[in-house]
């Protein structure tokens, strides 16, 4: 069982974000991908959750070719991405936003809505007792009634993480999770990814922050400029010297 | 005066169920529908038609929403390919469109002759005040079973949905949820209840021709949800009797002095005082009357 991305290509006009991109995961593991400013992550990212159409190549989960399908029914297969400036549904409270995610509600058809009123009160319990758990790990408690637009960056980061969560996938694609989060809060997170993963649920990560990606992650992509340069544990490919080259300029480490 | 009171009540009770419509689609999903007056001319002329047919006026009505919500599929399916401000345009040219095609198909609208002695509603209590109170007695229990079905479904699932589409379609997606099914739903549920609005219309005026459904109508609905709060049930309720409280209120100023204004200067001076209204309330109260989606 895998995410199998296969020679993905994509240019603008002369352009190319993505030439030829190449990696697998097991859908249950862990993956992170790193590179310099504009080496293609996020764009990689949006490909593979099909917001963004490639001009050539294919994405895959867990045997199934994923190439014909739009962003949603990507994530309906199981996939979910967040974005790397969040995109919160800024009107709605937190719990809202979180609510909002979770899958399968009956009560968003109008004939259900109407019809079937007990049912609905009786999954909203059990998804507001979802939201709730999952605000509490998060330590969105004390804004869980603010509405999301009104959150600093780092708390929009974790509304999105905590959307990403209550959609139930099967592998998370998460665009620098740690951007703008407290330092102890991370720890925390980390450990929270690690014990989702422990239960089956992949993360592919995007991540600056090197230090703390190669403390999660037991084997990274490295991206420059449009292409994979490396893989391997953080540690093999922090030491590659083309790696350096492109991420720290050739400067020792 | 009484007649007249009722008169203005039934009219203003037309523009609340136009304004419900609204809320549903701009309120609450942001999709930006200045076709309104389209969806309400089908109304008006389906229910009008039918019923000089011999249909019974609880089946015209009712054909009446169903005609009007089949009208905004097609523009609910260009609704998924266009961003927000090419979907005005199109839903601007869908109105005038309608209209242009009541003018011109004479075998079935009469042309610009119009359609008179379009039966009343209630008319077994006669012209005067029973049938009229019987009316606005009707359409005030639609205008309550739609407000009520409106605050149902903002505080239900399907309204998250439709906000969240409002607030960021994108991130919608990302969870796996297809904005276009909703959009679809929403378009066609607010078109429905411009169509009932209009056969009300159709039977309380009695009188139909293209020219009571310029663009103007789309833009008093628009003024009405503004004044009284977008993305709010007792906005658009309060707003659109607002809205009566501007046009008909002018009307009072022309009893009081007769001879200072001509009727031509007096329609011009009305639709002056509603832009006013407007302008002051987007620099002084942004958010209606009684407060905006925003400020919950």
């Amino acid at each position: 069982m895998s995410l199998v991305v296969r020679g993905i290509t994509k240019a603008w006009g002369g352009f190319r974000a993505l030439d030829g991109v190449s990696f697998e995961m097991e859908s249950t593991g862990l993956l992170g991908i790193i590179g310099p400013n504009g080496a293609g992550k996020s764009t990689l990212f949006s490909v593979v959750s099909g917001f963004i159409p490639a001009d050539v190549g294919s994405v895959a989960l867990d045997g199934t070719s994923l190439d014909r399908l739009g962003p949603a029914a990507r994530a309906r297969a199981g996939m979910i991405r967040t974005f790397q400036v969040p995109r919160e549904f800024h009107h709605l409270t937190v719990r809202e936003n979180l609510m909002a995610a979770a899958p399968g509600q009956s009560g968003e058809g109008l004939l259900g809505l109407f019809l079937r009123p007990g049912r609905v009160r009786a999954e909203e319990d059990a998804i507001r007792a979802e939201a709730e758990a999952t605000i509490d790990f998060l330590r969105l408690a004390g804004v869980a009634d603010t509405p999301a637009g009104r959150l600093s960056g780092g708390q929009k980061k974790l509304v999105e993480l905590g959307r990403a969560l209550m959609a139930k996938p099967r592998l998370i694609l998460l665009d620098e999770p740690f951007a703008g989060v407290n330092p102890v809060l991370i720890e925390e997170i980390m450990a929270r990814i690690r014990d989702l993963n422990g239960r089956g649920i992949g993360f592919l990560v995007i991540e600056h922050d090197l230090d703390a990606l190669s403390r999660l992650v037991p084997r990274v992509v490295v991206m420059d400029r449009g292409r994979v340069l490396a893989t391997g544990t953080p540690q093999a490919v922090l030491a590659d010297a083309a790696v350096r080259e492109a991420y720290l300029g050739g400067a020792p480490a | 005066m009484e007649a007249y009171l009722v008169a203005i009540a039934i009219i203003g009770a037309i523009y609340v169920l136009l304004t419900l419509g609204l809320t549903l689609q701009y309120g609450l999903t942001g999709l930006v529908n200045f076709g309104h007056v389209g969806f309400f001319a089908i109304g008006a002329y389906a229910s009008a038609i039918v019923s000089m047919q011999g249909v019974p006026l609880v089946a015209s009505f009712a054909f009446a929403a169903l005609l009007a919500a089949l009208a905004a599929w097609p523009i609910g399916l260009v609704a998924l390919r266009l961003r927000d401000d090419y979907f005005a345009v199109v839903t601007l040219g869908f109105g005038e469109t309608v209209r242009l095609a009541i003018t011109s198909e004479k075998w079935l609208t009469n042309g610009v002759q119009g359609i008179p002695g379009i039966p009343r509603t209630f008319a077994g209590l006669g012209v005067g005040l029973p049938g009229a109170l019987a009316t606005l007695a009707a359409i005030t229990l639609v205008c309550v079973a739609a407000a009520l079905a409106l605050r149902r479904i903002t505080r239900s699932p399907f309204g998250r949905v439709i906000e969240a589409i409002r607030d960021n379609e994108e991130a919608l997606k990302a969870l796996g949820k297809d904005p276009a099914r909703f959009k679809i739903q929403v378009l066609a549920l607010g078109a429905a209840l411009a169509g009932i609005a209009g056969a009300f219309y159709a039977h309380y005026i009695t009188y139909l021709s293209p020219d009571q459904f310029i663009p103007l109508v789309t833009f008093y609905v628009w003024m009405a949800m503004i004044m009284g709060g977008v993305g709010r049930v007792s906005g658009a309720v309060v707003g659109a009797l607002l809205l009566m409280l501007f046009l008909e209120g002018t009307r009072f100023l022309r009893d009081i002095a007769p001879d200072a204004i001509s009727g031509v200067a007096m329609a011009s001076l009305r639709l002056g005082a509603v832009g006013l209204a407007l302008i002051l309330f987007t620099l002084f109260r942004p958010q209606g009357l009684v407060g905006d989606y925003t400020r919950r």
